[in-house]
């Protein structure tokens, strides 16, 4: 089952991700071949098997959602790891230009 | 400073004694690492200032007698977060990243008084097999510096191999400890899921990933795993309650162990010199008196498919948090919002990452979620069970960690499946949770062959004195590299 070029580029947009041309060509190809390596699993006779998403017994682990106060270090250290920063606040550009979608 | 001619007992002995300061020997293991990490580029970023501060303060302290790993040097993988001390898992993304807080493995390890080093390099985000896939250097076996050290710990296993450090953290989500191991002939345990908490740990394949220790022999690994097991509040996964003395059995012996040679771990595609090691290392466990007969894992051979498919998906959903906004690097070039995630992100990560980000995308996109990931869970869950039938009647299983020993830098780099196919005989261990163990075994054409023990859930204990009992046995653990001058 070969990957098209339209798929990678669907999946290449899900995972917020751009390729060029060429890339696309290349990536295309490998994942083709990578998944035709997953292919090899459609022969195991799955019937009735529980799927394992983790390892063994686990349970949900709740608590109590109570505001604590911020160190201020802290915040600063925290902000002194964003790219960009206003007035304590961690800054973005944009979301629509000029006020009109760009259409992404 | 470098720690083949120095053992460690010895060293904490001087310390106790105030014969060495931990001062003295943070200053010596610096100077002698920056000399030799030239040739090897185990390293990242060395942590100079605060190291010998610490040791400073660890000598006014005063050494506990009874620790062993008290005012001695250990490096840390850079994926595990390190308060105040730049942390990139080898990724561009995180260039300029310094984490806020520590993990709680790094919490452990200052309350032992241990002095930090550095952070090695590493495949980015964990993904690869041959530490090439770091953004910023190459690192070199010390065996061959034309070799690989393999990976994706592989920064952490050539530093202890070339004796710059005597112990390092590393973590395991498909080989990631045990592989570098094997091709650098160090000791490095891959715990049991659940052991160690990941608290802290840059997450690629959370159900898969595990913290754990290199070291050059079976007792001082042992040692330093002591010390980082344990439940921990910030990790639901984190769990207690099972026997954590991994150093108080290890004389025991293997007599009348009944240990499992799995045929599939023997078969095609396992190098002749390995395989032979592998062998001899089963007639030793026979002298010694334990019994080594045949069994199977009859999907083994699906682990290669299935984990890919698995971690991929998880990384996909665990890397998506790289997105250009509170930390990371931003790309200049972005307009607006969703631009500062995709070129941010096309930016930042490279080939390896980019490619298993799109095949976990693609294995849980609608359409395919039942054909790979669901499928893939569900062999897991046959390889989990391959397993425990064989642990009904045995005590340990043997076999190779890899089936070749360390290949040569840019051999494989370019051919994703040739890589991945490497993986074939690790990650049936993150598949089932179990821990896995790999020590030297052997020598081919002078390049360390690894040999691994994997045992029941919480079994580490087992393991490490089966190791130690062919330790003592043989010698490979006791040749090293040269290296330099030496």
């Amino acid at each position: 089952m070969a990957i098209s070029k339209e798929q990678v580029e669907h999946v290449a947009n899900l995972a917020r991700l751009s390729f060029n041309d060429q890339e696309l060509n290349q990536f295309t190809d490998q994942l083709s071949e990578i998944t035709d390596m997953f292919n090899q699993l459609q022969v195991v006779d799955t019937k009735n098997v529980t799927p394992m998403n983790y390892v063994g017994d686990l349970d949900n682990v709740l608590r109590a959602d109570n505001p604590a106060p911020a160190d201020p270090k802290e915040r600063q250290a925290l902000l002194d790891n964003a790219p960009d920063t206003q007035d304590g606040f961690i800054k973005v550009p944009a979301i629509f230009n000029k006020g009109e979608d760009d259409g992404e | 400073m470098n720690f083949f001619d120095n053992d460690l007992t010895t060293i904490h002995h001087q310390l106790v004694t105030k014969e060495l300061t931990s001062y003295d020997l943070t200053q010596q293991t610096l100077a002698a690492l920056k000399e030799t990490d030239q040739q090897i580029g185990a390293f990242l970023t060395l942590n100079e200032e605060q190291a010998l501060a610490a040791a400073k303060a660890v000598d006014e302290e005063g050494i506990d007698p009874d620790n062993l790993l008290a005012g001695i040097p250990i490096a840390i993988k850079d994926n595990i977060m390190t308060k105040g001390l730049r942390t990139t898992a080898a990724s561009k993304i995180l260039a300029n990243f310094t984490p806020v807080y520590d993990a709680t493995v790094m919490k452990k390890i200052y309350a032992n008084d241990m002095i930090v080093i550095g952070k090695t390099n590493m495949d980015e985000f964990a993904m690869g097999g041959s530490t090439e896939n770091s953004a910023f250097k190459i690192t070199k076996n010390p065996w061959d510096t034309t070799k690989v050290p393999g990976g994706s710990s592989g920064g952490s296993a050539a530093a202890v191999a070339a004796g710059m450090v005597p112990f390092a953290l590393g973590s395991d989500t498909g080989g990631s400890i045990r592989q570098p191991a094997s091709f650098t002939g160090v000791v490095g345990m891959k715990p049991t899921y659940g052991r160690i908490s990941r608290w802290g740990l840059i997450a690629f394949g959370s159900s898969l990933d595990q913290i754990g220790p290199f070291a050059r022999n079976i007792k001082d690994n042992a040692a330093l795993l002591n010390i980082l097991v344990g439940k921990d509040e910030h990790d639901g996964t984190s769990v207690d309650g099972y026997p954590a003395d991994f150093t108080a059995n290890l004389t025991a012996g293997v007599k009348g162990m009944r240990i499992g040679l799995p045929k599939e771990y023997l078969g095609a595609g396992v190098q002749k010199e390995v395989k032979q090691a592998i062998l001899a290392a089963a007639d030793k466990y026979r002298e010694l008196g334990a019994t080594v007969d045949e069994v199977s894992l009859p999907h083994s051979k699906y682990g290669v498919a299935a984990y890919y498919i698995i971690s991929s998906s998880e990384a996909s959903s665990n890397l998506q948090r790289f997105d250009g906004i509170r930390y990371g690097v931003r790309s200049k070039d972005a307009r607006n919002l969703n631009d500062v995630y995709v070129r941010s992100r096309t930016e930042g990560f490279g080939p390896e990452v980019k490619r298993r980000i799109m095949l976990g995308m693609y294995s849980l996109s609608a359409g395919y979620y039942d054909a790979y990931f669901k499928k893939a869970t569900q062999v897991r869950t046959l390889m989990q069970q391959d397993f425990t039938n064989i642990f009904k009647d045995h005590d340990l299983i043997l076999g190779p960690v890899a089936p070749t020993t360390a290949y040569g830098i840019g051999e494989d780099s370019d051919d994703p499946l040739t890589m991945y196919a490497g993986d074939v005989l690790s990650v049936p261990v993150n598949m089932a949770g179990l821990p896995g163990l790999s020590l030297p075994a052997g020598f081919a054409s002078g390049l360390p062959i690894g040999m691994q023990l994997i045992g029941k859930p919480f079994a580490e204990a087992t393991l490490y004195q089966a190791g130690y009992a062919f330790e003592q046995a043989t010698d490979f653990h006791q040749q090293t590299p040269t290296l330099g001058g030496k």
